[in-house]
């Protein structure tokens, strides 16, 4: 025995034990979201059950388990959809009152853009009040006929209210701005003020036009669908809602795989729909990454010249210790503090000081005195500047000193050697740091629902619109889209599945952007090898 | 100038050493570390285009001697220094110096190589860059000028764009010849280059140095006797922050004239 511990066996073991307990727990939870993030998508098949009792529920089985205090029995969870005739969209159902369990092949399950999912039969479609195809199978060919013009005209439509609506919007707050900039400035009449006013004339214009034109569009979307649902209930569907129809009982493993990929695509590309439980996260996605971008950009240069002064500059002493002390322990504090002081001294300080210089005619509407992406990244760019500087520090620190001192014997001021020698060794370590920041910031919530992230973002921080980027836009992000699906919208059931399927997203956001860094650094570190003598 | 009795202190002039014209001037120079004296009142001549040598016990002061010839002592905390150094005529502490064009003119090798963690070629090629050199085919020039008088143009001019840090140590200390003589300095000190080298490669940087003595002047520090004896023209012995003897190399050796010298090269010292 002792001979064992004294051969240094137990210590590995207890090594090896703690590395597999915490790799455990990362699979683990990893599998976890894996497999719900990725199961969301597949189209899975539709169950008729009858119960005894002679109803009959047509669902989607989501998941299965043992009914409290009753051995050896099970319950599944039915997705029936339909909340607009049900009420809900899941249901219970004890296994022992199923009599009967049946995959018909002309189940259809409609995806729409209201009220979530529809499954039923398809049994005509109407055109106004005329029938244009009666039957399962007829009704089905015209719906599918008829779907690629109405995405057509969805997209029409989405394109008029958001491009051509929007340049006008937009160009109507400029000359409304304009006006009361003239108006800040004593000109309340007079030739500009003359010419401003007929532009907005001819804005108004423009805009009762492009009402007008939706208006027309919309008109011409007349046709409907009916489906029928469990208990005889039916449902006439405009086909103008109908985003995607599918027959999962009648798809083939091929072609879920493609309705699948189709799904996940969508996810990512599209924008969020009812309250965010349906849809795609694009805007989440684009939020997060911009953010992410702008913090890098701001939290780098001032990282990396904090960390130079203390380490190359500064005098080592009493003072530089407790100042590394402090930096460190900056780590420590609570996210939420620094959103705290986001709010206090970026948004209404800065902010408010920039509104009353710069933006005065959009008083009382603040610009850049409320949230957005820039103060937002600014934000977290203080919350992650600890890690920069450590891992600067800390690459500094590994540097020679004979290095220095070789450029410096050669005519090189400090400043040359700090910028030709000194800098470009310590870059991989930079980047070191700016990896775990990047993660870091890409995860934190709290302190961004303080400053700029918003449940739903009217528009992207990047548009066509001069700037172009409009850092005091609010914006959409993905942690805080997880909080939102999951704890606060009015269909926790519905949106669980999105929940895990927009964890993963951000997961997987993370470890790509992580990948670039460290594929960067791994150049830079092949560039300025560092190889024993 | 300094006048011929001076150039000697406290040992007894050698004819040779009088005849040379001097490139750097030391006059009673004395080195503080904070309160702790390194180097004590010496006084001597560096001849132009020769080998000096330093040779002494660990820890009587070589290096913070041969540190002040270049200023490198600027850098430490607490130093403080009295006397005077001059280089070409020129007084190094002159307050209208620029410290990094005398550094310059009075180039470096350390103990211990330090190539830059870049490629061969940059590290050759940053002295002449931070001399303002930007015309890439002249910086080509220098960078294989500089290597083949540090005698590595033929190891290297294959991987002249790879890590300087892949390089064997001689290779290494090589390449720091090779750096600071890209700048074509007058003066090269070197703080016992050889130390961390095998005998073949302490041959070679020798044999360099003796190649190199033709355009410089060359102020070594070396541990090693044979070496002193072997390369230098001149060598000065230097006991507790002192200079015991400074003459010809040959005489030095073989008829010191001071009775601490003698016990030092014969080994009986401490
Ligand atoms: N940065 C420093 N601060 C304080 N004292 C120093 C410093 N550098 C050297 N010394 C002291 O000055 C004296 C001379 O040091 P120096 O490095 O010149 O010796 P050396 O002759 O080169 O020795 P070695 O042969 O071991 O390299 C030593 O006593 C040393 O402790
Ligand atoms: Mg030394």
């Amino acid at each position: 025995m002792r001979a064992f511990s004294r051969s240094g066996e137990p210590f590995i073991w207890l090594t090896g034990g703690a590395l597999a307990v915490a790799l455990l727990m990362v699979a683990g939870l990893v599998g976890l979201i894996l497999w719900n993030g990725l199961g969301f998508f597949w189209p899975a098949d539709v169950l008729r059950a009858t119960l005894r009792d002679g109803t009959v529920l047509t669902g989607q089985v989501v998941d299965r388990e043992r009914v409290p205090g009753r051995e050896g029995e099970h319950r599944i969870k039915l997705k029936v959809g339909n909340r607009d005739l049900y009420g809900a969209d899941f249901t219970w159902v004890d296994e022992a009152q199923i009599a009967e369990r049946r995959y018909l092949l002309d189940v259809a399950v409609i995806e729409r853009t209201e009220w979530g999912l529809l499954i039923g039969t398809i049994q005509a479609v109407r055109e106004g009040d005329r029938t244009v195809a009666a039957g399962p199978e007829a009704s089905r060919r015209e719906l599918e006929r008829r779907l690629p013009a109405a995405a057509a005209l969805r997209r029409e439509i989405r394109r008029i209210e958001a491009d051509d609506i929007g340049d006008v919007n937009h160009a109507q707050e400029q000359a409304r701005l304009a006006l009361r900039r003239l108006e800040l400035r004593g000109t309340t009449s007079g030739p500009e003020v003359e010419a401003l006013r007929r532009e907005m004339a001819a804005l108004q214009a423009r805009y009762d036009e492009h009402a007008t034109q939706l208006a027309a569009l919309r008109g011409r979307a007349t046709a409907t669908v009916v489906v029928q649902a469990d208990g005889g209930k039916e449902k006439e569907l405009p086909v103008a809602q109908v985003l995607d129809v599918y027959f999962p009982n009648a798809m083939g493993p091929g072609a879920k795989a493609l309705h699948y990929a189709a799904g996940v695509w969508a996810f990512v590309s599209d924008d969020p729909r009812e309250s965010n439980t349906e849809g795609g996260v694009f805007p989440a996605i684009f939020g997060t990454v911009m953010m992410v971008m702008i913090m890098s950009v701001l939290v780098t240069p001032l990282g990396v010249l904090a960390a130079f002064y203390l380490r190359e500059y500064a005098r080592q002493g009493t003072f530089v210790s407790l100042v590394r002390i402090a930096v460190n322990n900056l780590a420590g504090v609570p996210s939420i503090v620094f959103g705290v002081f986001g709010v206090g001294f970026f948004i209404y300080f800065v902010g408010g000081t920039i509104d009353q210089l710069f933006f005065p005619e959009a008083l009382p509407t603040p610009t850049f005195g409320t949230g957005g992406i820039l103060w937002a990244s600014l934000t977290l760019a203080i919350l992650t500047i600890p890690v920069v500087i450590v891992a600067t520090e800390e690459g500094l620190a590994a540097i020679p000193g004979g290095t220095r001192e070789a450029s410096l014997a050669l005519g090189a001021t400090k400043l040359e050697t700090t910028l030709r020698v000194v800098l470009p060794a310590v870059l991989p370590s930079v980047l070191t740091g700016l990896i775990l920041a990047m993660a870091r910031a890409a995860g934190e919530v709290a302190p961004l629902m303080l400053t700029g992230v918003v449940k739903l973002a009217p528009a992207l921080p990047v548009d066509g619109h001069w700037p172009f980027l409009h850092l005091d836009r609010k914006f959409m992000h993905l942690g805080f889209h997880i909080y939102d699906v999951g704890f606060q919208s009015p269909n926790v059931d519905a949106a669980r599945p999105m929940v895990f399927a927009t964890t993963l997203l951000l997961l997987l956001i993370v470890v790509l952007m992580n990948l670039f860094a460290v594929s960067l650094r791994n150049r830079l570190r092949r560039r300025y090898a560092t190889a024993a003598v | 100038m300094v006048g011929p009795t001076r150039i000697v202190s406290e040992a007894p002039a050698a004819p040779g050493l009088l005849l040379e014209s001097p490139m750097v001037e030391i006059e009673r120079l004395s080195l503080w570390y904070g309160a702790k004296q390194a180097l004590r009142d010496i006084t001597m001549a560096v001849p132009k285009h020769r080998i000096t040598a330093y040779i002494g016990p660990s820890g009587c002061g070589k290096s913070t001697l041969l540190r002040c010839l270049n200023r490198m002592n600027d850098l430490i905390d607490g130093v403080r220094i009295e006397g005077t150094i001059r280089v070409g005529g020129t007084d190094i502490h002159d307050p209208g110096l620029d410290v990094t064009d005398l550094r310059k003119r009075v180039g470096m090798v350390f103990q211990k190589s330090n190539p830059f963690p870049k490629s061969i070629f940059e590290n050759a090629a940053y002295g002449p860059r931070i001399l303002g050199v930007r015309s890439r085919t002249d910086l080509e020039g220098i960078v294989e000028r500089s290597l083949r008088a540090a005698a590595l143009w033929d190891e290297v001019r294959d991987r002249l764009h790879e890590s300087a840090l892949g390089l064997s140590g001689g290779q290494q200390q090589r390449l720091c010849i090779a750096r600071a003589i890209a700048v074509e300095p007058d003066v090269l000190l070197m703080d016992e280059p050889c130390s961390a080298l095998d005998p073949i490669a302490t041959a070679r940087i020798e044999e360099l140095m003796v190649e190199l003595k033709a355009g410089y002047t060359i102020v070594i520090v070396t541990h090693n006797m044979q070496q002193a004896a072997r390369v230098s023209d001149y060598t000065g012995f230097l006991l507790l922050g002192e200079l015991v003897e400074y003459g010809v190399t040959r005489q030095l050796f073989t008829n010191p004239g001071d009775r601490r010298t003698e016990d030092y090269i014969t080994g009986r010292f401490g």
